[in-house]
């Protein structure tokens, strides 16, 4: 119980360090206008982009009702989970640690009689819950707002051919795929986290972390046979389970491999992350 | 009986094949304002960071309170509070913000106590300004009082009056003496200042190049060995032919750099600077020196 209490109050102190501080907003700030920029863009268009994208279907299908709606630009918006809102997840969890160094601040916080694995776990907390927070905002922004803008309707997927989901299976889906986001979202900021325990100033976790999502996903998806073997083991092969949601049928074998692998880059990652934090030398 | 609260045994780091701290073995009593003196460099801050447990000893051990710091860390800092070389803070948080944090990995401190040490370090009407628009003195003393917010038993200061002006040092030199007298504190000083430790110390350890020097009482240690007075003075033959017919008084002579060397009792000062005078030598300089501070002015001129 009094493990509990003490945890709370550490998990506290960083929320209140990690609210109050300007550049945790920036991620928010950005989706909060490029959100409703996309959004209302697409609705001054009036479908322009959707009859682009149909332009060799039209001929051979008749489609019928509003598929150029709210459901469809949400999808449309949630491809940047791809590579924009892991670069701004890291840009927050990449800091935990290693703004504590750059600050000097190490100094204030490790010298009291709490355990640092106390303080690595109630930061690690504070990163889950503004990951969390992130991906929620913008599923709550870019559905909700769309819907406003453009109602409802079925959704359309075009990918390797034309799939139309009936709007009463839209919504369930998309609360799972971002669910599922989140999952995904949660190993990139265990993986920035991982870089922040090593080094002493905030740039370097945020490029790691890019760094490795891009070369992960690039080793992914070139069909080369020596990147056959690495790339079962990379967690970019997973990355798009939360598209697998808008699939006919579900490939649930795929999202519940992705969510056990997934789960073990992330918890790989904050051991080690533990084990450097726990044994590191405070010399700034 | 005096009770120690902290002692360090053997106590050693090493960088690559360079020790930056060897052998240390340090002991600190209840009420103490212990001094911890030595030449930039010489492995105080390594020290106290290896006490408080932000760097790891590759040798030896730490004992506060009777608990030794490997193993039941959170006891042995529990009554410790500390500031480690220059003081950082959460820029973009206020004074009264940056201590309800620290308070919070201490147990919890209330408003009243956040309140007491803001006022105590006179920072009071400043409480709810951001940090980052603190002068270095203002964040000196918010330093102090992050390390007494938890009304530690045992105040860990390192070199808390680095970078102030003379009014600001003299103000946490009568702070220190304060939190000693009035609040029994036991107080740890580290400087490279020989004379702010004289001022505010009972007890001290000299450490150079990682390894103690000396450890003991600061009086003692001050009058113990032979003193010294620096003497410059014009015509030469004239001085030195008067330091020789005083060998009574006198214990040596050496000459350097322009400048006589004399050991001597200090009481002696005003009979030799009569008898320079009155055989009409111009006496320019008479400074006394003791054996410490030649010891320590010798470390520091080597010093990197």
């Amino acid at each position: 119980m009094q493990y509990k209490t003490h945890m709370n109050r550490l998990v506290y102190s960083e929320l209140v360090k990690l609210f109050l501080k300007k550049r945790t907003y920036l991620g928010f700030g950005i989706v909060l206008l490029i959100v409703p920029l996309i959004e209302v863009a697409m609705k001054l268009e009036g479908g322009r982009f959707l009859t682009i994208a149909m332009r060799g279907l039209s001929k051979d299908f008749l489609f019928f009702g509003n598929l150029f709606n709210g459901w469809f630009v949400a999808y449309q918006i949630m491809n940047s989970l791809w590579f924009h809102i892991p670069l701004l997840i890291s840009f927050v969890a990449g800091d935990q640690l290693a703004g504590e160094a750059t600050a000097g601040t190490y100094r204030l916080i490790l010298i009291r009689p709490v355990s640092r694995t106390r303080i690595f776990i109630a930061k690690y907390i504070t990163t889950l819950i503004y990951t969390i927070l992130f991906v929620f905002f913008l599923a709550v922004l870019s559905i909700g707002l769309a819907i406003i803008l453009l109602g409802r309707g079925d959704l359309i997927i075009i990918l390797r051919g034309v799939l139309i989901l009936p709007e009463a299976d839209v919504a369930w889906r998309f609360l799972i795929a971002y669910l599922l986001a989140a999952w995904t979202m949660i190993t990139i900021a265990s993986l920035a986290f991982f870089f922040s325990s090593f080094v002493e100033n905030a740039i370097g976790p945020i490029v790691a972390t890019m760094g490795v999502l891009i070369v992960f996903t690039i080793i992914s998806v070139i069909p080369v046979e020596l990147f056959e073997i690495p790339k079962r083991y990379l967690f970019t092969k997973y990355i798009d389970m939360w598209q697998k949601m808008f699939q006919d049928p579900i490939q649930w074998d795929h999202i519940r491999t992705g969510i056990l692998f997934m789960g073990t880059w992330s918890l790989a990652c904050v051991l080690s992350a533990w084990a450097v934090f726990v044994k590191k030398d405070i010399l700034s | 009986m005096t009770e120690t609260i902290l002692q360090t045994r053997q106590l050693g780091k090493r960088y690559g094949k360079r020790w930056a701290v060897k052998n240390l073995n340090l002991e600190v009593c209840r009420g103490d304002v212990f001094g911890f003196l030595g030449p930039n460099g010489a492995g105080k801050s390594t020290t106290i960071r290896m006490i408080l447990s932000l760097i790891k000893p590759t040798e030896g051990e730490t004992e506060i309170f009777g608990h030794r710091l490997k193993t039941y860390r959170s006891e042995a800092l529990r009554r410790v509070g500390g500031i480690v070389e220059k003081p950082d803070f959460y820029q973009y948080l206020s004074a009264y913000k940056n201590l309800e944090i620290i308070g919070m990995l201490s147990n919890g401190v209330n408003h009243k106590r956040i309140s007491e040490v803001l006022d105590l370090v006179g920072l009071s009407d400043r409480a709810g300004d951001r940090v980052k628009t603190y002068s270095h003195g203002m964040k000196q003393r918010l330093g102090i009082a992050q390390a007494l917010v938890s009304d530690p038993e045992l105040v860990i200061l390192d070199e808390p009056t680095n970078g102030l002006d003379p009014q600001g040092m003299k103000e946490v030199r009568d702070l220190i003496i304060h939190l000693s007298r009035d609040r029994k504190k036991t107080i740890i000083l580290s400087s490279h200042l020989l004379n702010e430790i004289e001022m505010v110390a009972n007890r001290m350890a000299i450490i150079h190049k990682g390894e103690l020097a000396v450890q003991g009482d600061v009086n003692a240690l001050l009058n113990e060995g032979d003193k010294c007075v620096i003497l410059q003075a014009e015509p030469r033959q004239k001085v030195l032919s008067i330091l020789k017919r005083r060998k009574k008084i006198l214990k040596g002579i050496t000459e350097k750099e322009g400048k006589f060397e004399v050991i001597m009792d200090f009481a002696f000062i005003p009979e030799l600077n009569r008898s320079l005078v009155g055989a009409g030598v111009q006496v320019k300089a008479l400074i006394p020196r003791r054996s410490l501070e030649n010891l320590f002015l010798s470390m520091t001129e080597n010093a990197v």
